[in-house]
């Protein structure tokens, strides 16, 4: 392999493992505060995309993505309030299978909104073939955006949950739940901000990612099962954890190319989560002494 | 106990021998191909409500063995074998009689397996594979358990899509048909196949394999091996308490409805003549999940019944382009309101009464 051929996996591989690290913060949002594993976070993802191509039709590429976040933030809310909100006391297996419902509810109302075809928005600077230099390397400016998107994503994250009200309650909701209701937080309201907040990081991944991935109805569950994958790896509810794994499975897949079929690729990331399952389930950032404590 | 199982099959004898009795009054014989690929779907389903409603383990993959029953037999008799097979081991399995030889379309010599050798290499070697993954899978628990399942699952849809031993996207098709008897005296052959000519037979044969899985299930639910089973669902911790070697357990359920499943993709597979991805896909795998949920996890007979019943509404195309969301809002709509089943929450225990199974 050659040097440049090396970096051009390296840069595919870092801007996969973005998406892949926003789509499990936003499991591990939805997990803190709820400790359910939304099996429709890929969905988001989807609407997002979808949601703002319709939308580029009305308005500019700026506040379409921006209105497609919100649109989406609202579905997720809905869902929330709909199924999970007012359950009493619900197993896992049921919010498995809820979670799973309503992954498919969405995505068929895609596949009867927008029909199966393959949408992208377009490049939001010059077009598919407009690269930089960068040494010996040609890099689309897209993944330019994707790497800005999920740095500021992560920083913006980071400044919400670490100063401001809502999100030190929604920390004080993740860490036990009875002792935030009893300090006065109104944990409802939490796991619907979580949700909401889920699906409007999702959403924006969507966007930034649709030009590189293009979007279809049918393009959450891969996203879904990979995200998952990488929330495991960097340990479930760890989300600075989950941007270093997230980047990890990302190079593992462009690399993966060079030994297997491209075919196969999606396979070689589900064996890895296999892997992770069976040896280290609570990540290989995590402690597995904190894992036994938590109730999967 | 005894009489009111030995009761309840023999209704679902006389229902089997009922419907086609429907069907040739109405006029509607066109109905009974339908019926039996819904009593095969039914036996995955009464397999996977073992696991999911008694013994309490998720899997969302159950498409995914079903695929491997029905893609290895449609494989070993459909594709050429002969680049695939040592010289010295083609001679030994002509020798035992377990080849068949003929031609293709182009008039090209066609070496494959017999039917029954590729079932029951097909059934053997999804039961190892359930075997070999169930061991570490089963350690898991809740989200973590579906999701190795549905990996598993998606793994399994994958590898079909991308061989081309397996038709890729295209899947296999022109399978013969499945001789299980050669024709004696006035007799003629018992074959699992599509053509019209087999057709009542074959709605027999169906409806009777699912009658002797059904006996079996509910005969091992309530034998000891079951209650052990049962006793999972509560509290492992109980269990173990108890003596039940739970991982063991665990494992035995998950080979069982792993052969459920292979059986019955094997034997579906030659019925329609071919198998494509579809049939591995997460959907399916999603589907089965839904009709064990709406039959009430923790009845059999319910989940035979819903299996069935939805399986033939969906195949004779009632919910149109909406299939794929009918069996979303049912799975929803049991989980949010009816976590025990509809037959259960609508009608309640006056109809568990009358209905063997669980007696807790």
């Amino acid at each position: 392999m050659t040097l440049e051929l090396f970096f051009q996996y390296l840069f595919a591989g870092i801007t996969y493992g973005s998406l892949y690290a926003i789509v499990a913060i936003g499991f591990n949002i939805i997990y803190n505060t709820t400790g359910i594993i939304n099996f429709a976070q890929g969905e988001f993802v989807m609407l997002g995309g979808m949601i703002s191509i319709s939308l580029l039709q009305f308005m500019p590429l700026g506040a379409a993505i921006a209105v497609a976040v919100l649109i989406t933030m609202l579905i997720g809310a809905a869902i929330e309030m709909l199924f999970i909100r007012w359950l009493v006391h619900p197993s896992v297996l049921r919010l498995v299978i809820i979670t799973i419902g309503i992954s498919i509810l969405l995505r068929e109302s895609a596949l009867h909104i927008w029909g199966e075809s393959i949408r992208s928005l377009p490049y939001f600077y010059g077009n598919e073939i407009t690269t930089f230099s960068l040494g010996s390397v040609n890099i689309s400016p897209q993944v330019i955006w994707v790497i800005l998107a999920c740095a500021v994503m992560m920083v913006g994250l980071n400044i919400f949950f670490r100063s401001t009200p809502i999100g030190r309650e929604m920390r004080a909701c993740a860490a036990n739940r009875t002792a935030a209701l009893l300090c006065g937080v109104n944990t409802r309201n939490m796991v619907t901000l979580s949700f909401m907040l889920s699906a409007g990081i999702g959403a924006l991944a969507g966007c930034v990612m649709s030009p590189i991935t293009y979007t279809q109805y049918d393009s959450g569950a891969s996203l879904a099962i990979k995200g998952f994958t990488v929330a495991i790896l960097g340990g479930l509810g760890n989300s600075m954890a989950a941007v270093a794994a997230g980047l990890l499975l990302g190079i593992i897949e462009a690399f993966s190319v060079t030994v297997v079929p491209l075919a196969f690729q999606d396979a070689v990331t589900i064996t890895i989560l296999l892997i992770i399952l069976f040896v280290r389930p609570h990540g290989i950032f995590g402690s597995s002494e904190a894992a036994r404590l938590k109730d999967f | 106990m005894k009489t009111r199982k030995l009761l309840s099959l023999t209704a679902l004898a006389l229902l089997t021998a009922g419907l086609h009795l429907f069907t040739v009054l109405s006029g509607t014989q066109f109905y009974l191909t339908q019926l039996t690929m819904a009593a095969y779907y039914g036996l995955v389903v009464i397999g996977l409500g073992v696991m999911m409603g008694y013994a309490g383990q998720i899997s969302i993959g159950h498409a995914g063995f079903f695929a491997i029953g029905g893609y290895l037999s449609a494989a070993l008799t459909t594709n050429d074998l002969t680049p695939f097979l040592a010289p010295g081991l083609i001679r030994w399995l002509d020798r035992v009689g377990l080849l068949v030889h003929g031609q293709d379309i182009f008039g090209d010599p066609l070496m494959t397996v017999s039917p029954w050798a590729a079932c029951l290499s097909a059934v053997t070697v999804t039961a190892l594979i359930a075997l070999l993954i169930g061991g570490p899978v089963l350690k898991l628990r809740g989200h973590y358990l579906a999701m190795a399942t549905l990996g598993f699952g998606i793994i399994v849809y994958r590898i079909f899509l991308a061989s081309p031993f397996f038709g890729e996207a295209d899947g296999i098709s022109e399978v013969p048909g499945f001789q299980l008897l050669p024709a004696t005296g006035l007799l003629g052959p018992v074959i699992i196949s599509g053509d019209a000519a087999h057709r009542v037979l074959n709605y027999y044969l169906a409806w009777g394999v699912l009658l002797l899985g059904m006996a079996l299930l509910l005969n091992l639910i309530d034998s000891r091996a079951g209650r052990a089973l049962r006793s999972l669902h509560s509290s492992e911790e109980a269990a173990e308490a108890f003596g039940i070697d739970t991982a063991r357990c665990k494992v035995q359920v998950f080979v069982l409805s792993a052969i459920y499943a292979a059986l019955a993709g094997s034997l579906l597979t030659h019925f329609n003549g071919g198998i494509g991805p579809g049939e591995a896909s997460v959907m399916k795998s999603v589907r089965y999940v839904a009709l064990v949920a709406v039959g009430g996890m923790t009845s059999l007979w319910g989940t035979l019944v819903m299996g069935v019943g939805l399986t033939f509404l969906s195949l004779r195309g009632v919910f149109g382009s909406y299939d794929d969301v009918v069996f979303g809002v049912i799975l929803i709509a049991v989980m949010l309101f009816a976590p025990e089943g509809v037959l259960r929450g609508l009608f309640g225990r006056a109809l568990q009464r009358f209905l063997p199974g669980r007696q807790t």
